[in-house]
């Protein structure tokens, strides 16, 4: 099976990649942007996703500055 | 400047880039240098360890994320639980945050640009191993080259390590954002210390500067035990 | 498609395919006319440039390897040498500017890998369109973070270098990447393929369809197809790099290896073949053991491939073994994928099928094509330019402002800053001198290493700015003490198909074997970049020269910051032919690239700048710096900034200038240009020490005092230096218009 798997930035940190962003896209023109957070994608392919927790809080995810969320996809 | 035969293992993971130079360093003060391959399961009695800049795998996920769980991290981190001496240095330092051997961690620098300059640092905390030859208080001039050095701890942990005086270096110039201009800490016990500026950077006459020696050579008093 | 269309759209011409029937004696097959379309592309067949390279000198002394190999190679001293090029990655920046920086640096750095030189040093001379636009400021930015990305992860220091700023390069820039790396003069490896029944090995990382016919992109102009092409782009691992160059040393300390390659353009094709060529032997590669990252790829796909990070390797078959195991243990990809024979072919098996065989001398061997060279219509106007055209303005300290504030002339901190310049605890002279010099450890020795291109210069007089190019490379390591030796050079220049194009090329040619000849600075290796240009047109001709120098005592040295107040500051150097053509001045403040540059004097160039040299290497002059872009008073205030000191010029230097090679105008006195001039500071109690040294015949006086906190010259200059730096040091990755200098 499928697995994606977000990771971001948990709330109250600082996110200097989103700050960027959200400063970068008006310049280009575009308004109305507010808050922007800047995480990861991962998609893995799994036999099953009993372990995917764990993985996340091991490995994939680094729980003193992210938070994740994860779903089978197909 | 004798090492009275010290020795001092220095950590080789898959894209450390500072081993080579960290292991030279170590030479010059006239310690044993000891490299510590990734792979292998042992610190081949080292007296104290360092464990290099660079980018470990690459700094993919997250710097120091996969390196942390290298087969040698096991024997160090016994090593650091039971008291040994051990310095993170740059990546080495944010490996160290991963093991979860010191608290908070690194994140990208609030300019969001890599960052390779001199800096003028404080020592601060000198009751550690790293730490114990330089006078408290007192400032020099140190190179980084990073591109996550922005320290970050929450706020009971930060405050904690304040009260605790386990600030170990300060940034008297912040480069990179970091919370209190943190550039180093050490753990509760005070033999595990973790700094962003490149002491072996600084060892050198022929290369203008000496003053990353007043870091790595309070280890020599401190390992001849 | 037919046939025709066939060979067309892979860049072969009729001419071409003819040929190949005619050396073939039949009609090749699909994989076998890839093989000649990349290998006879002008990026890899030079076929352009060929018979013109022939007039650089090649041999000297010290060199222990010319043009021929991955790298030339020089003697330093004590057993030590160094491997270096330069290379361009133009076309691949242009589309994907991040990874083509990006891999520009890796592709460099496994050039010198592949002589057995671990990579110690790298530089990048860039080139870009006016800040003032949008994509120049995209281009500029994501090349810059591509260099460090790869250069500072894969821990080799990026130490110097260059980046320039016209109209001329948009849409067109131009990326060079060289790298410097330090060998035992007895360890140096060749790429020759030799022994029959030796096996092939390739080493690295998985392959796949990355920059298929990237070769053959590259010898194209770009047009807004180009942008459709970012598929072909290749994109970097430098972890896998890291791993790479550690794995090779590994190697060649073992003695592992008959020889080795890098694999760049046109993949293993191209590898296999030159080595193969050179080594007068045949090489059989069968594509189904290429360890592969992409399902369903076809033979001709799998040797054509760029994927990066990968070396090939010809074993002995009884350390094979140990090849394997040492890759494994590095985390590589190891494979044998093919033996060396006696057939002379390049063969390409598919599992037990043939699917192609050619004579490798044939693919090595691309046609040459020698063109008439015919001085194009657009330089005589280029070269007319009256001063009294030009109004002189009433402000000077403004001028002065502006000046250091323009990206030609100011700080580049906001660049080196984003490279890792001290891994490796090697670098002795750091960014923002005139040349980065390195120290080799257990040794009293040291190597200076500098980009410089001239591209203004060299189309407003081609052959001129070609020995100008030269002799400020000369200068740059001059100044710093060391001696220069050799010299890798990067030709980017338009379509040689073109008039204007091929006699740029000719004559900076020309101009710049003249100077070598001159110098003593012989060409050892380099790359031609050409076709760089759009429909809007071609880039200015430049020729990018990375020159490389030697300090028998490194702790010996110059740098231009003033180090003491009270130190008597010197010009060397007549300064007498001063001229607006073709100046930063003209350009920044009048907006204009016109003019006939003075021609650079080289018996004079060499002469002086030996003489500084010298008086560096006794000790006597720490602080020096050779005038250029801007003229005199520039580089005196960026010798002020460096040091954080002022300088006040003596009373009645300016008026004296003014009536001298000013001939009346202020603005040529303070700013124009011309060559083989240096400034030097010493303190005043070793004045005759200097007149000594320098002895009678050549031209230099005192010109002012170092102090104080402001520039000052006579009635015209007088500005602080806290003002000064803030229009030098500005960022340029900052605001566009943030900059400008109104007050």
């Amino acid at each position: 099976m499928k697995v994606r798997i977000l990771i971001r930035p948990k709330s109250g940190i600082l996110d200097p990649q989103g700050e960027a962003v959200r400063s970068a896209l008006p310049a280009l023109g575009f308004k109305g942007v507010g808050t922007v957070r800047v995480g990861r994608l991962i998609e893995m392919e799994v036999e099953s996703a009993d372990a995917v927790d764990a993985m996340c809080t091991r490995l994939l995810a680094n729980p003193t500055i992210e938070e994740y969320e994860w779903e089978v996809v197909g | 400047m004798g090492g009275g035969g010290v020795r001092l293992g220095v950590t080789i993971f898959p894209g450390s880039n500072c081993d080579r130079d960290a292991l030279y360093a170590v030479e010059r003060m006239g310690a044993e240098p000891v490299e510590l391959w990734h792979a292998d399961a042992d610190l081949k009695g080292s007296d104290a360890v360092i464990v290099p800049g660079g980018f470990s795998y690459g700094d993919y996920l997250r710097p120091g994320a996969i390196a942390r769980f290298a087969k040698v991290m096991a024997a160090l981190e016994d090593f650091a639980r039971s008291g040994g001496p051990v310095l993170g240095v740059c990546n080495g330092f944010q490996v160290l945050t991963e093991a979860h051997l010191l608290p908070g961690a690194l994140l990208r620098n609030a300019g969001m640009r890599f960052v390779c300059r001199r800096v003028r640092v404080r020592v601060e905390a000198t009751e550690t191993p790293w730490t114990s030859s330089c006078e408290p208080g007192e400032e020099l001039t140190l190179p980084v080259a990073h591109n996550e050095g922005n320290y970050f701890a929450d706020p009971v942990t930060l405050e904690q390590i304040e009260a605790d005086d386990r600030v170990v270096l300060r940034y008297l110039e912040n480069p990179n954002g970091s919370a209190n201009d943190i550039a180093g800490v050490c753990n509760e016990d005070r033999n595990v210390v973790g700094i962003m500026p490149h002491p072996e950077r600084a060892s050198d006459p022929a290369l203008g500067s000496e003053e990353g020696i007043r870091v790595l050579r309070s280890i020599l008093a401190e390992a001849r035990v | 498609m037919n046939l025709q269309e066939t060979y067309t759209s892979l860049g072969l011409s009729d001419f071409e395919y003819d040929r190949i029937l005619e050396l073939l004696g039949r009609a090749p097959n699909y994989l076998e006319l890839s093989l000649f379309s990349v290998m006879w592309s002008e990026h890899c067949g030079y076929k352009n440039s060929r018979p013109l390279l022939r007039r650089f000198p090649n041999s000297g002394l010290r060199v222990l390897q010319g043009p021929g190999e991955n790298a030339g190679v020089v003697e330093v001293g004590e057993g030590w040498a160094l491997a270096f090029k330069v290379e361009s990655h133009n076309h691949p920046s242009a589309v994907e500017p991040y990874e083509g920086a990006a891999t520009g640096v890796g592709g460099i750095i496994r050039d010198i890998l592949a002589m057995g030189a671990r990579p110690v040093a790298l530089l990048d001379s860039l080139r870009f369109g006016p800040l003032g636009e949008e994509r120049n400021r995209y281009l500029f930015r994501e090349v810059v973070r591509g260099i460090g990305g790869y250069g500072n992860a894969v821990g080799v220091p990026t130490v110097g270098g260059e980046v320039e700023f016209a109209g001329a390069y948009s849409g067109n820039p131009l990326v060079n990447a060289m790298c410097v790396g330090l060998i035992r003069t007895e360890d140096l490896v060749r790429s020759r393929a030799t022994g029959e029944g030796n096996l092939v090995v390739l080493l690295g990382s998985k392959t796949g369809r990355d920059g298929i016919h990237g070769a053959t992109f590259a010898s194209d102009e770009l047009t807004e197809e180009s942008e459709s092409k970012r598929s072909n782009v290749q994109v970097g691992d430098p972890f896998a790099e890291k791993m790479l160059i550690e794995c090779c040393l590994k190697l060649l300390d073992e003695s592992l290896l008959v020889s080795l390659q890098d694999l760049g353009a046109a993949g293993i094709a191209s590898s296999a073949s030159e080595m193969a060529a050179k080594g007068g032997v045949g090489i059989e590669v069968d594509a189904e053991r290429v360890p592969l990252r992409e399902t369903g790829m076809e033979p001709y796909e799998v040797v054509i491939s760029e994927s990066q990070e990968r070396m090939l390797a010809v074993v002995e078959p009884d350390k094979v073994g140990r090849v394997l195991g040492l890759a494994e243990r590095y985390g590589l990809v190891g494979a044998v994928i093919g033996r060396v024979t006696d057939h002379g072919e390049l063969r390409v098996k598919n599992g037990g099928e043939t699917v192609g065989s050619v004579p490798a001398e044939y693919l090595a061997d691309a046609p040459v094509y020698e063109r008439e060279v015919v001085r194009p219509a657009y330089l005589d106007e280029a070269r007319s330019s009256d001063p009294e055209d030009y109004p002189q303005p009433d402000d000077y300290n403004l001028v002065l402002k502006k000046m250091l504030a323009h990206p030609n002339l100011c700080s580049r901190r906001s660049i080196f800053q984003q490279y890792d310049h001290q891994v490796g605890v090697d670098t002795v002279i750091l960014p923002g001198a005139d040349a980065a010099v390195m120290r080799i450890k257990g040794t009293n020795l040291g190597f200076a290493v500098t980009t410089d291109g001239r591209g203004r210069h060299c189309y407003l007089d081609p052959r001129g700015g070609g020995a100008a190019t030269v002799a400020e490379a000369y200068r740059n390591l001059s100044c710093v003490g060391a001696e220069p030796v050799a010299i890798t050079n990067c030709l980017n220049f338009g379509s040689p198909e073109k008039t204007e194009g091929y006699y740029q090329l000719a004559e900076c040619i020309e101009g710049m074997a003249q100077a070598c000849e001159a110098f003593g600075t012989p060409i050892v290796s380099g790359n031609a970049s050409l076709y760089n240009e759009t429909e809007a047109g071609a880039v200015y001709p430049t020729p990018v020269v990375g020159m490389v120098g030697v300090l028998e005592d490194v702790s010996r040295y110059a740098t231009p910051g003033f180090k003491r107040e009270g130190d008597m500051v010197v010009v060397i150097g007549s300064g007498s032919r001063v001229s607006l053509a073709g100046s930063d001045y003209l350009e920044v403040v009048h907006g204009r690239v016109a003019g006939e540059p003075p021609e650079p004097n080289l018996d004079a160039e060499k002469k002086i700048a030996d003489l500084v040299r010298e008086m560096v290497r006794s000790g006597l002059v720490d602080t020096a710096h050779d005038i250029s872009g801007g003229g005199e008073f520039v580089a005196a205030a960026k010798m002020a900034l460096a040091g954080g000191l002022g300088i006040e010029y003596m009373e009645g230097e300016f008026e004296r200038r003014l009536a001298g090679q000013g001939r009346g105008r202020a603005d040529v006195a303070l700013f124009g240009e011309e060559h083989g001039a240096f400034l030097v500071a010493v303190p005043w109690e070793r004045w005759a020490e200097l007149r000594d040294a320098l002895g009678g015949d050549v031209g230099h006086y005192r010109t002012g005092t170092v102090g104080g906190d402001s520039v000052k010259v006579g009635d015209v200059i007088d500005v602080k230096l806290s003002e000064l730096r803030e229009a030098y040091e500005r960022d340029l990755f900052g605001a566009p218009g943030g900059a400008e200098v109104t007050h």
